[in-house]
């Protein structure tokens, strides 16, 4: 602006035709850490344009998943007359917030390029910040859910019924076994990894998006069968045998396995499952990143 | 319009190449239909029809472009200009050949104004500066410039959905002029606007010329090539036809295209 440009050292851009259809990729991340804030700026624009930081926003954001939960309570509970201990409906609240992560990131990451519109057609910028910025949002209104999970999870521990059963022999199990304990803390390394999964989506449902413009028609129908197929309503325990090894292909099995093992019931889930579970999120993150890095140069002229 | 046709008077040319384009061809494949879905690739599977289609947009292009020079470029709809401009801002890689590009660019294409219009002009503000390298701090300091050069009052603080065409061109040109660029690449966009606003805009614009920045410029309006480019190409299916002192590449063109230079064809085209 002022007269000083001529002092300025200039930066020289090279542009040369992408390599196996992909950009330098050191050069990509490093300018995507660059513009990290416009990601985050823009995650809290569209929450803000959303009304989620009025009270009525954010209290709408705990009460929505709550009405979930009982909706999927009353069906599970009452028509099935299936489970019913407190144990079993901190599970329901817990994976059903979880999947609701993943399944709020991959919509809103599928519209996330679509939407961006006129900047993605004028500005040269790494394409990735915009299903990034949906993760964040996705993030945000997750965060709310737990004040629930919290609050229920108390009641449970301290004022709720502590029921026991005993066999013959005169043996007795509590039937609530919802406490809080240390090992709840793995429940953060669980999530992380329910993170990076949902990350891998959110590139890959944007790149699908941008290709087949009716996907988010399609996308609550396949989340809806994703979550009757996944230990959400059930405990992973309630599968016969050929369906468990049907789960194998089910990369939700083990990532809802650590989260309720450790934030539920307390327990460590073993390491293999813990290893099923981040290799699933890092394939997902590396093959929807890289999916969405080698198509990103045609977003230009698709959208 | 055609009395208010936009001047720059012209400083000295740098030796500097501010851009430097070499065989440059971009080709890219795009769909058929406007919004492709599932729905009808499932529906063309059937039929066995191919739904995408491949454009050359530049076939070999080269040419050099010194700091400071006001470079004009002009050819039919669908030539390759919008394509060349978005290649030398980054936005779509070349297919072959290399461009390179000495300093910031800063855009004003044609393609829309406004980023999410649900969104209000401030964070458009801040959203197209981070976007374009920006640092918050840098923003913060800018920001009251850009507003106040726009000059649309109150709207700032409201939803773009809520703005006149002329209102967001504003706006975008405002956020083009204050991102410091070296090189501005402008594609049609001062044809929206009142005649105030234009008058403004020249004036930055000659601030910025004065400043040695470099300056891309699209118009069909031939007599705005002529007046405020210092040089000139002219695009033809994608290949550089011609390069040059404006007017001669302008006589050129319009011979060409079989078109009498008239007053409607220089002011409108």
């Amino acid at each position: 602006m002022s007269g000083n440009v001529d002092t300025q050292e200039r930066h020289v851009q090279v542009y040369v035709p992408h390599r196996a259809g992909l950009p330098r990729l050191t050069t990509y991340f490093a300018t995507l850490w660059r513009r990290r804030h416009f990601a985050v700026e823009l995650s809290r624009a569209s929450m803000r344009a959303a009304h989620t930081n009025t009270f009525f926003g954010q209290f709408w954001l705990v009460i929505s998943p709550a009405l979930n939960a009982a909706v999927y309570f009353l069906l599970v509970n009452i028509i099935r007359g299936g489970n019913s201990g407190p144990d079993f409906f901190v599970h329901l609240l817990a994976g059903l917030f979880a999947f609701n992560f993943i399944s709020a990131t991959m919509s809103a990451g599928a519209e996330s390029v679509v939407r961006g519109g006129s900047l993605v057609l004028n500005t040269a910028f790494p394409l990735l910040l915009l299903p990034w910025s949906a993760l964040r949002t996705a993030f945000f209104r997750f965060l709310p859910s737990l004040v629930i999970l919290l609050a229920f999870f108390t009641y449970f521990d301290f004022a709720g019924p502590h029921p026991t059963a005993c066999d013959s022999a005169g043996v007795c199990v509590e039937l609530n076994t919802v406490h809080f304990s240390p090992v709840q803390l793995l429940a953060i390394p669980a999530f992380a990894i329910i993170f990076v999964f949902a990350a891998g989506l959110a590139a890959l449902m944007a790149t699908v998006q941008v290709y087949f413009r009716d996907t988010t028609q399609f996308l609550p129908y396949a989340t809806r069968i994703w979550l009757y197929l996944s230990p959400v309503l059930y405990f992973a325990d309630q599968l016969k045998p050929w369906m468990v090894k049907l789960e194998l292909f089910n990369p939700l099995y083990p990532m809802l396995g650590i989260w309720g093992d450790t934030l539920v019931r307390g327990i460590v889930p073993p390491a293999t499952v813990w290893l099923g579970a981040a290799a699933w999120a890092l394939g997902a993150l590396l093959l929807g990143t890289i999916y969405f890095i080698s198509r990103e140069r045609e977003f230009a002229v698709r959208i | 319009m055609g009395e208010l046709i936009p001047q720059i008077a012209h400083r000295a040319i740098s030796s500097e190449v501010a851009i430097k384009v070499t065989d440059l061809d971009v080709t890219y494949r795009t769909t058929i239909e406007k919004k492709p879905t599932l729905k009808q690739a499932v529906v063309r599977l059937g039929r066995g029809k191919r739904s995408v289609r491949t454009v050359e947009a530049l076939k070999d292009v080269s040419f050099d472009v010194h700091r400071g020079t006001v470079l004009g470029i002009i050819g039919h709809n669908g030539a390759g200009k919008s394509t060349l401009m978005r290649t030398v801002a980054g936005i779509v890689p070349p297919s072959r050949g290399r461009v390179e590009v000495v300093g910031r660019t800063s855009t004003l294409l044609s393609l829309g104004v406004g980023f999410n219009r649900q969104l209000t002009g401030r964070e458009n503000i801040i959203l197209g500066g981070l976007a374009a390298g920006l640092s918050r701090d840098e923003l913060e300091d800018r920001y009251q410039h850009i507003a106040d050069f726009a000059d649309i009052g109150d709207f700032i603080e409201m939803p773009m959905r809520s703005y006149s065409s002329g209102m967001a061109a504003r706006l975008a040109f405002s956020v083009a002029v204050h991102l410091d660029p070296d090189i501005l690449l402008i594609d049609e966009a001062l044809s929206t606007g009142d005649a105030v606003f234009k008058q403004k805009a020249t004036e930055r614009m000659q601030d910025l010329v004065n400043n040695s920045s470099t300056m891309l410029l699209i118009s069909h309006a031939l007599r705005t090539i002529i007046n405020m480019s210092t040089d000139c190409i002219w695009l033809d299916h994608g290949k550089l036809m011609m390069r040059g002192n404006p007017e001669e590449v302008v006589d050129a063109y319009t011979e060409y295209m079989h078109v009498k230079k008239t007053s409607a064809v220089l002011n409108d085209m």
